[in-house]
């Protein structure tokens, strides 16, 4: 049975390593989804944390930059100022009207500073159309 | 013909059902011409499921826009193949794809056993079809195919115009890998049935292992292609620069691919030790339903993801089904246990069942890890309320070192004896491997690669496992042609043609180091995104790139507009890039085609990203990327290797395998 102590000792120390890498590996890079509306009634508490923000990017707020894009989401009548500075691309389905997904911070200016953008476009699969927009080409 | 359509499905789901009832109900009232029938009747599914995909695909190229789905994934613009392939791009006809596949499996298994296992087989029918009733309940009620756009109801389309099929789908790679995937995911079906089967009728010791052994190495090369071809679509077509995102669909693909990997492994201990009986009977069922879940992901839209289909009800029906299959796995398998017990013990930590006994450990912590980062965000939410996800650092936090370790064993294993190694031997094996690895991380330091310590273990490893393998090839063919005088290739041919999985396996994992290579070579990326004018200069890595043209144009399908990118390379022309950027017209959803420049040593990948927001800039993101195209190289590899497993070996070997009843403490050492 001695042999079965030894691989008992050898299994828990490697799942006790694993678990021990997955809780930081969770602590370092969670992200809390959040609405804008959710955002806001966090008040300072928001800026904190590392976040998930969703909403449509409202048609016209697309400005590309030097340095990065910023644009507006919005979510019925609320509005936030993203400004997304990462370094992989934007997504093709990132455009007018499209839903986007935000991670980032929020600054201290309210302006939320996002490091990776996902898109979904919204004219394809069950959901309405947008106007089509060569501008975007 | 759209009723035709749903028909079929109608009636294919009627028998499914009648089928899997019918096969049971002969079993226990023992009535051959009952299960007979039942048998017969999986035969009429699939000949039924085959008539509504050939109208499905009928209607799809013939443009018939009335029908709502060949509407909603088809154009007149489209070329003929993405036409054929928009059957597997969207919902309901992915669904009737797995509907198929299933039937088609089922019909082979019925054919190729029909005068076999007659008292397993009943079983097996009845959980195909159970598996198949569930999948055509979706397509015949909540997601039929055949649905007709009535007016009033086209809230979902510009005045019924149809809508294309999503644009990043319609690239060669990309019609293809659904199939493959979908054959991996179903093919695991059989194998399930055939284990459940055994546990019910009661049947000693693992003769569905035997049955469904090469039918698993086939289920998990097609899981293995398809997760290679997605990899692939991903580099070349998503344009955002890498192959593995660690999105919640990704993640679905790759879950049955671990599992299936352990299961491989681990069914050597039952086959050739009577050990782990439990644990393959967990994995097979685990593969099963982790295929199921994937499927479900997919699907249902419960993780937000990049490319989730579509938000949609039928998750329920998953849920409950997943329920009631593990609910009544778990209990059938603890009913069972005594005709599972294991028929050896182990004797050493030093030995080749420990490294069975590690590579599973380590594989299914990787799945487990896998499956926890994906379901997180619902994980979280429903504890703390809080909807919360983890990202790729998570994941490269686990599976580097993970990866490693496996990669570490996957040179180990194949060499240690079986019961125990004694340390004369260990390093009589490890010796030269294992030099030959510090002398590679040595010089690498030496060259001055000593800030990713990962990067430079990885390499070193990968050189230990090439080592092991090229000896123990080196080590049989020489052997054999000593004795019968043929030159070292065909003695290696020969070799390897005398035990087939042995040698296949290895070449399966030099397939695997491959691909290691070409994952670690991620780690000395390179990126770059500039805003340029024609004729203006940029630099990335040793390349210096000019934008020298820009053209635009139309076609059916898509408008287009592309740069022309000149490459130089200290000084040498290297010929000219041509990135493009489409605007499909009838999704209305714009894509970008990656233009990549593939060599061994390392891609240059350049997307045109579209103009600055004043319309007088090109956006370009340029990236190097070292060792990727070792990765496609290595999926050869394993394909070639597998398909070596496959056939038959020349030479029957008898493992020693002593028939016990009883459990032995201590017994006489056996020659392998």
């Amino acid at each position: 049975m001695r042999v079965y102590a030894k691989f008992a000792i050898l299994v828990v120390a490697i799942v006790g390593v694993l678990i021990w890498l997955a809780a930081g590996g969770i602590s370092e890079t969670k992200t809390y989804y959040k609405t804008i509306a959710e955002l806001n009634a966090m008040g300072g508490h928001a800026r904190a944390q590392h976040i998930r923000v969703g909403g449509d990017v409202e048609p016209g707020s697309i400005v590309r930059t030097a340095s990065g894009v910023s644009f507006t989401l919005k979510q019925d009548a609320l509005r936030l100022k993203v400004v997304y500075d990462g370094v992989d691309p934007l997504p093709d389905t990132f455009k007018d009207g499209s839903q986007a997904l935000a991670d980032g911070r929020l600054g201290e200016d309210g302006v939320f500073r996002a490091g990776k953008i996902q898109a979904k476009c919204a004219s394809k699969y069950e959901a309405k159309p947008v106007p089509r927009n060569s501008a975007s080409l | 013909m759209e009723n035709i359509g749903a028909l079929a499905i109608l009636l294919a789901f009627c028998l499914a059902v009648y089928s899997a009832l019918c096969s049971v109900a002969g079993r226990l009232a023992k009535k051959p011409f009952l299960v007979v029938s039942a048998q017969r009747a999986v035969y009429a599914v699939f000949g039924l499921l085959t008539i509504a995909s050939g109208l499905l695909i009928y209607l799809l190229l013939t443009g018939n826009y009335y029908i709502a789905y060949v509407a909603a994934h088809s154009d007149p613009g489209m070329p003929t193949l993405y036409k054929f392939t928009a059957w597997w791009g969207g919902q309901e006809g992915s669904l009737l794809l797995w509907s198929w596949l299933l039937a088609g499996y089922s019909a082979v298994v019925m054919w190729t056993n029909r005068r076999r296992f007659r008292d397993m087989m009943p079983w097996v029918t009845f959980i195909l079809m159970a598996t198949e009733t569930f999948f055509l309940t979706l397509i015949t009620f909540p997601l039929s195919p055949f649905k007709i756009l009535i007016a009033g109801a086209k809230a979902n389309l510009v005045e019924g115009q149809p809508q294309g099929l999503n644009p990043l789908l319609q690239y060669p790679a990309m019609a293809i890998h659904p199939p493959m995937l979908y054959l991996g995911y179903v093919g695991f079906t059989v194998p399930f049935a055939f284990a459940i089967a055994a546990l019910i009728t009661k049947q000693p010791g693992d003769e569905w292992i035997h049955t469904t052994r090469r039918w698993t190495l086939i289920t998990w090369l097609f899981q293995s292609t398809g997760v290679t071809l997605g990899m692939g679509w991903a580099y070349a077509v998503l344009g955002w620069g890498g192959y593995w995102g660690w999105d919640p669909v990704e993640n679905a693909s790759l879950l049955p691919w671990i599992s299936g990997t352990a299961f491989l492994h681990s069914v050597m201990m039952q086959e050739k030790k009577g050990m782990m009986k439990v644990w393959n009977m967990v994995l097979v069922s685990g593969t099963f339903f982790l295929c199921i879940l994937g499927t479900f992901l997919t699907r249902s839209g419960i993780v937000s993801s990049v490319h989730a289909f579509a938000q949609s009800s039928i998750g329920n029906y998953f849920v409950v089904f997943l329920t009631v299959g593990i609910a009544a796995t778990i209990w059938i398998i603890l009913d069972r246990l005594k005709y599972l017990k294991s028929e050896a013990h182990l004797e050493s930590v030093v030995s080749r069942e420990s490294s069975f006994l590690f590579n599973n450990l380590i594989l299914l912590s990787s799945c487990f890890a896998v499956l926890w980062g994906t379901l997180f965000p619902v994980i979280s939410e429903a504890i703390t309320g809080d909807k919360i996800s983890v990202d790729k650092p998570f994941y490269d936090k686990i599976l580097i070192p993970v990866g490693l370790f496996l990669m570490f064993l996957t040179g180990v294993g194949p060499l240690i004896a079986w019961r125990r190694s004694s340390l004369e031997s260990l390093r009589r094996a490890f010796m030269w491997p294992s030099l030959a690895a510090l002398a590679l991380v040595a010089g690498l330091c030496f060259a001055g690669v000593y800030d990713h310590p990962y990067a430079l273990v990885s390499f070193g490893l990968c050189l230990f496992v090439t080592v092991t393998i090229a000896l123990e090839f080196w080590k049989g063919a020489t052997a054999i042609r000593a004795k019968n005088d043929m030159n070292l290739l065909r003695a290696a041919a020969e070799l390897t043609h005398r035990n087939t999985r042995r040698y296949g396996g290895y070449i399966v994992h030099m397939g695997v180091v491959l691909m290691f290579i070409g994952f670690t070579g991620s780690a000395f990326n390179k990126d770059r995104t500039v805003q340029v004018v024609p004729g203006e200069d940029f630099a990335i890595g040793h390349y210096n790139l000019r934008v020298t043209d820009l053209q635009d144009g139309d076609n059916d399908n898509y408008e287009w507009r592309t740069v022309a990118i000149a490459v130089r390379k200290a000084g040498e022309d290297l010929g000219i890039l041509h990135p493009e950027h489409r605007f499909y017209k009838s999704s209305n959803q714009p894509a970008s085609e990656v233009a990549i420049r593939r060599r061994l040593n390392e891609d240059l990948y350049v997307n045109f990203a579209g103009m600055s927001s004043d319309n007088t800039r090109i956006v370009i993101q340029a990236y190097v990327f070292p060792l990727v195209s070792w990765i496609w190289l290595g999926y050869y590899v394993l394909l070639a290797g597998t398909l070596i497993c496959l056939v038959p070996p020349k030479v029957r070997l008898a493992y020693a395998r002593t028939e016990v009843v009883g459990i032995v403490r201590k017994r006489e050492p056996v020659e392998k």
